[in-house]
Parts: C-alpha cells; structure tokens; sequence
C-alpha cells in the first residue's frame, strides 16, 4: 500500500532520542539509591541498586531461557488441525 | 432504590429476554440502562439478606450483601457497562442476549449466599459464555467452545458434588468459609469444591481452557470473558479459602510459568491469556497469605485487573476488528494510523505493569508488600521476578509488536467510536484509580492502613521496571529477542488434544488389526473344520460312501437281530 507520508519513529533519529530519554531516565534511578534511604524488610533489599539490577537479569533470563523452551513447544500453526 | 430489593442478575436475564423483540435505539438504551441501573442500585446497600426462600428444609439467600459481594457487584456492573458500549455495533443478537446472561449469571455467582444458588449460577455463567466463543462461527472457535464448555462443566460437577456432600455433612447450605483441614473423607467436600473454584482460577494444569478459547471469541466476547469468570471465581476463593497456605505457592507458581510461553507466544490475544494467568496468580498468592492486607490486595487487584485487562484485550479486538490480524508476526506500525488505540492500549500497558500512577501499581503492591511483611521470601522474589516479567510480555511486547516494531504496511484507521469511548473509560479509571487509591481502599473488605506511594515502593517499582525496559532494548539491539514466528507453543492441552486422541487411535488400531488377524484365524479354522466335515458327510465323504440306505436298513436289521438274540437268551 502506497503510504508517502513519514511518520514519528520513520526517522531514526527520533528513535535515538527515544533511546537517549530511557538511559538518562535509568542512570538517574541508578544514581537514586545513593541519596534516598529506603525501608527496607528483606536484607537483599540493601544491596546497592537491588531493584534495578533484579529487574534487568530477570528480564534477560526470562527471555534467554523462553526462547530455549521454543526448541521444546513451538510446533507448527497447524498442528492440531488433524485433531 | 426499587432495583435494590432485586437480585442484580434479575435485570440483566429480563434484559437478556427482551432484547430479541428489540432493534436501534431502543436496543441500544435498553443494553446501555441494564448495568447503569443495577449499578446505581448497589449504592448504599446495607449488609444483609434481603431474600431468603426455604427448599428442602435448606435456607437458601439468593442475594447475599456484605462488603465483599458488593465490590464484586459494583465491579461487574461497571464491567458490564465498559463491555456493553464496547460491542454496542456488533449487529449479533445472540452476543447480546448471552453478554447479558453471563453478566448477570456472574452477579448471581458473587450474590449467592448459599452453595446451591452459587451452582446454578456457576453453571449459566459456563453455558451462556460459552456463546460468546461459538458467536465467532469460525470452525477453530467451535471446536474451542465445546473444550471450554466440558471443563467448565466439569468444574461445575464438582462444585455440585462438594456442595452436596458438604451440606449432607454439616446440614447447612450457606457459603460461608470453607477451607481445607487435611486430607481424607471428611475433607472430600472441601477439596472437591476447591478444585472446581481452582479451574476457573487458571490454577496451574488446569489454566489451558483460558488460553485456548479466549483468544478464539469474538473480538468484542473475549472482553466480557475476561471480566466475569476468573473473577467470579477469585471472589469465591476469597470467600471460602481465605489464609490456605498452599494458595500461596500455586499462586506463585501461577505468576511465574505464563511468562515464559507469553514471550514466545505469536497470536497478541493469546498473549494477554497468560498475561491473565499470571495477574490472576497474585490474587491467589494473596488469597493464600490471608491477612487483612493481602486479602484486600487480592480483591484490589481483581478489580483494577478487571479495568486494565479489558482495556488490552479491547485494544486488541480493536486491531482484530480493524486488520482481521491478530499475531505479532503480521502487525506492527499501527500506531501510524490508530493513535488513540495506540495510546489507549499504553496506558492499559502502564496500568498492568504496575507503574506508578496507574492502577495496577496501587493494587499489586499490597499482595508484595504482605508476602514480605508475612516472611514469604522466597514467594516474593519470584513475584518479583514475575512483575519484571509481566511488564515485558504485556507492558512492552503488545503494544510494541501490535503498533510499532517492523511496519506491515496496514494502514487501517481507529475502530469505531463506541469503542473508543469504552476504551476511554477504561483508560481513565485506570489512572484515576491510580492517583485516587483511597476511594478504591473504602471499598474493600478488611479495613487496614496503607499507603502505596512512599518513597520505597515507587522508586523500587520504577527502577524494577526501567531497568526491564532496558534489558528489552539491550536484547533487541543484539539480536537475542526471540522473533514473532508463524508457530503455536504446546502446552497441557496437548494431553487432551494430541496425545489422547492419538493413544486412542493407536488403541483403535491395535484393535482393528488384531480383530482382522482374529477375524482371519477364525475364518482358517472354520473352513479348515467345515473342509473336514465336508470330507465326511459331502458328496465323496466316509458317511456318504458308507451310509447308503440299503446298507443302512441292513445295519439296523443286523442291530435288532442282536437285541432279539439278546432278549431270547434272557429269557431262559
């Protein structure tokens, strides 16, 4: 379909800026964790950064080990169609 | 109000019964008024019973009120509505008509203050939701309607054998706390009725009913499915399993393992089923902790659960509806010519993420906070890791995969405006909620202080989240994010859609060739026996040769000789 009009994210450079907001965005929550004192319950808590680094290996191992597990249970979009 | 001397469910089955004779407008206010009116009807009803009826020397309470059934009651009317301007162009009276008796059977479900009443309703919440699949009248939907159906039949036969054998036990029918005291006889009618709430929670094994079918309704169906019977059932656990440990550990369990098959799943609706699952595991966790502040984190959730999962799945049925595409593989940059729905959708994205702000931050945060408070460590580490989890599937992979990612060169226009407008609604309750938890606090069961916004919680929740937002650029930047591939993921129903009916034509088989090997023998045999035969008595046979008449007649002359000879020598 003939589409000639360019749209927000057609421009990388609008991408990068995306991209730019989100790491600013994390360094300053990484820098947080040095001037805001937490309530914490769990002793892991305490650690520095906790959170952040959780979240991202979380994140990583999720999609590390889904994607091993396709090499199990992924079958073809039809496979039950003899049922 | 004259509504409220009323069960709820009895205005939306009249509805449901009058809507045939009706067409345009009249339709329309009369589907728009139903939920409207039963709602406003709940406003300051006082706790209580306002009927009972005597059957079978059982006190039976059709319409139970307390603080409990009346949030549930307030939520599914406000469900109703959202899902009822929704589908107001749909052009199918039979969605209408069992949108209204789903509705209103889940009303009965939440209102029922005895196990009787709770089955009937339990059972015309599986038959009229069930027409929601089959409206699709596609040959998959079908054959996904009739799977649904058996199990949540299945689940209703166990309900009605609990409640049967618990009210022959205790000789009362009222659904009160029922709970699990061990193992054993005495405790069968507990465990049969908690399995039967358990398969309409998604509990682990027992989930693959949701995956399977609600991505298989109508684009405007799966949004009353995904308010009503999870739901439903969340509130009867709640109710009658409150603080069971093992509650906990299935709902952790059910938190953790949707996760893995929502990052590999293609069909973007499909995706949200998991997302369901794991959403629905933290109520339970919650349930199964049982303080006061868990219980009410698990009802909260439910409800803002409710808001936010049914503007996803709107949002989906939008792109559904608009490009008839529902898998990731063939979506993306929608957000070029549908920026509302992409927006809406992102504000439903940021809600189940639980940023702060929106709805699922206020509600979610009270289950984590009880975990940790009541020394589920472990528990809470994988709810952790499951909220890390969810925001990737759900907060970041539907919208991005459905609006933005590789263009497919759809350019199709936002959905129609009664659409919009429910989805706006949803959008909105789901930040105002977000900004005003307070109001959603008065309205829970247990009355407990607590506070979401404190430093601790938003920052940890924020840096948890930006940080999964990062692994998600950083795995998309090296190639390590698993693409959308044309595929389907097995997963328990596998065990009754492959490998049963597979065993079971194996079995046919095996049977079918012995009975032919049988069949083959028997036959040799026979005409081994009847060549033999054939040798005695047939034309050339010994008999035939042997017994001809005369000879025969001279045999029988010679026998009676003897037998003369015989008598006469006995004679003497």
């Amino acid at each position: 379909m003939a589409d000639e009009k360019e749209y927000y994210f057609d421009k990388p450079k609008n991408m990068s800026f995306v991209l730019r907001i989100l790491y600013t965005i994390c360094g300053l929550l990484a820098a947080a964790d040095i001037f805001v004192h937490r309530h914490t319950i769990h002793s892991w808590e305490d650690i520095f950064d906790f959170y952040a680094i959780y979240g991202f290996v979380a994140c990583v191992s999720l999609v590390l080990i889904a994607t091993q597990l396709r090499k199990v249970l992924m079958r073809d979009e039809d496979y039950y169609d003899n049922e | 109000m004259i509504t409220s001397s009323f069960p709820p469910f009895v205005l939306f089955f009249v509805a449901a019964m009058l809507l045939p004779f009706l067409r345009g407008y009249l339709r329309h206010a009369l589907l728009l008024a139903v939920p409207i009116v039963g709602g406003l009807g709940l406003i300051g009803l006082d706790a209580g019973s306002p009927w009972q009826i005597f059957l079978f020397g059982y006190e039976l309470e059709p319409y139970r009120v307390d603080k409990l059934s009346l949030l549930f009651g307030y939520l599914f009317h406000l469900a109703a509505l959202i899902s009822i301007i929704y589908s107001l162009h749909v052009r199918d009276t039979m969605q209408h008509v069992a949108a209204l008796f789903y509705a209103g059977s889940a009303l009965g479900v939440v209102f029922a203050g005895d196990l009787i009443t709770l089955f009937i309703f339990w059972e015309l919440m599986a038959i009229s939701s069930t027409f929601l699949i089959w409206a699709r009248r596609t040959d998959k939907a079908m054959a996904s309607g009739f799977r649904y159906l058996i199990i949540q039949m299945s689940s209703g036969m166990l309900l009605l054998a609990g409640a049967a054998l618990l009210i022959y036990q205790t000789g009362d029918a009222r659904f009160e706390y029922i709970g699990l005291h061990g193992l054993g006889f005495d405790n069968l009618a507990s465990w049969l009725i908690f399995l039967a709430f358990g398969i309409k929670c998604a509990f682990p094994l027992f989930h693959n009913w949701l995956t399977d079918a609600y991505p298989e309704a109508t684009p405007t169906g799966t949004v009353f499915l995904c308010a009503f019977t999870t739901k439903a059932a969340i509130y009867c656990m709640a109710r009658g399993y409150p603080g069971t440990e093992i509650l906990v550990y299935i709902g952790m369990v059910m938190t953790c393992f949707p996760i893995f098959y929502a990052v590999i799943e293609n069909d973007l609706r499909r995706v949200l089923g998991y997302s369901m699952i794991n959403q629905l595991g933290f109520m339970i966790c919650g349930i199964g902790i049982g303080t006061a502040l868990s219980i009410n984190g698990a009802v909260a959730h439910a409800f803002t659960d409710v808001i936010f999962k049914g503007l996803l799945f709107m949002s989906m049925g939008a792109v559904l509806q608009m490009t008839g595409r529902m898998n990731g593989s063939e979506l993306g940059g929608l957000y070029k010519t549908m920026p509302k729905t992409t927006v809406l959708c992102i504000i439903g994205a940021a809600s189940i993420s639980a940023f702060p702000l929106f709805s699922g931050f206020v509600s979610k945060s009270m289950v984590m906070s009880a975990a940790l408070a009541e020394g589920y460590h472990g528990v809470w580490l994988v709810l952790l890791f499951a909220s890390a989890g969810v925001f990737h599937h759900a907060g970041i992979k539907i919208p991005y995969f459905a609006f933005f990612a590789h263009d497919s060169g759809l350019r199709v226009s936002d959905p129609p405006n009664n659409m919009l407008i429910a989805m706006t609604i949803a959008a909105l309750l789901c930040v105002f909620i977000g900004t005003n938890p307070q109001l959603l606090y008065g309205l829970l069961p247990n009355t407990v202080e607590y506070t979401a916004y404190d430093m601790t919680h938003v920052l940890a929740q924020i840096q948890l989240l930006f940080f999964s937002a990062l692994a998600f650029v950083w795995l998309q930047k090296q190639g390590l994010y698993p693409p959308e591939l044309h595929s389907i993921n097995i997963d328990v129903e596998w065990l009754y859609r492959k490998l049963f009916p597979c065993t079971w034509n194996y079995i046919k088989r095996i049977y079918c060739s012995l009975a032919m090997s049988i069949n083959e023998i028997t036959g040799k045999i026979l005409y081994g026996f009847g060549l033999s035969v054939a040798h005695i008595y047939g034309e050339q046979g010994i008999i035939k040769k042997t017994l001809q008449t005369n000879y025969a007649v001279f045999m029988v002359m010679l026998f009676l000789l003897g037998y003369l000879l015989f008598y006469l020598s006995n004679l003497n």
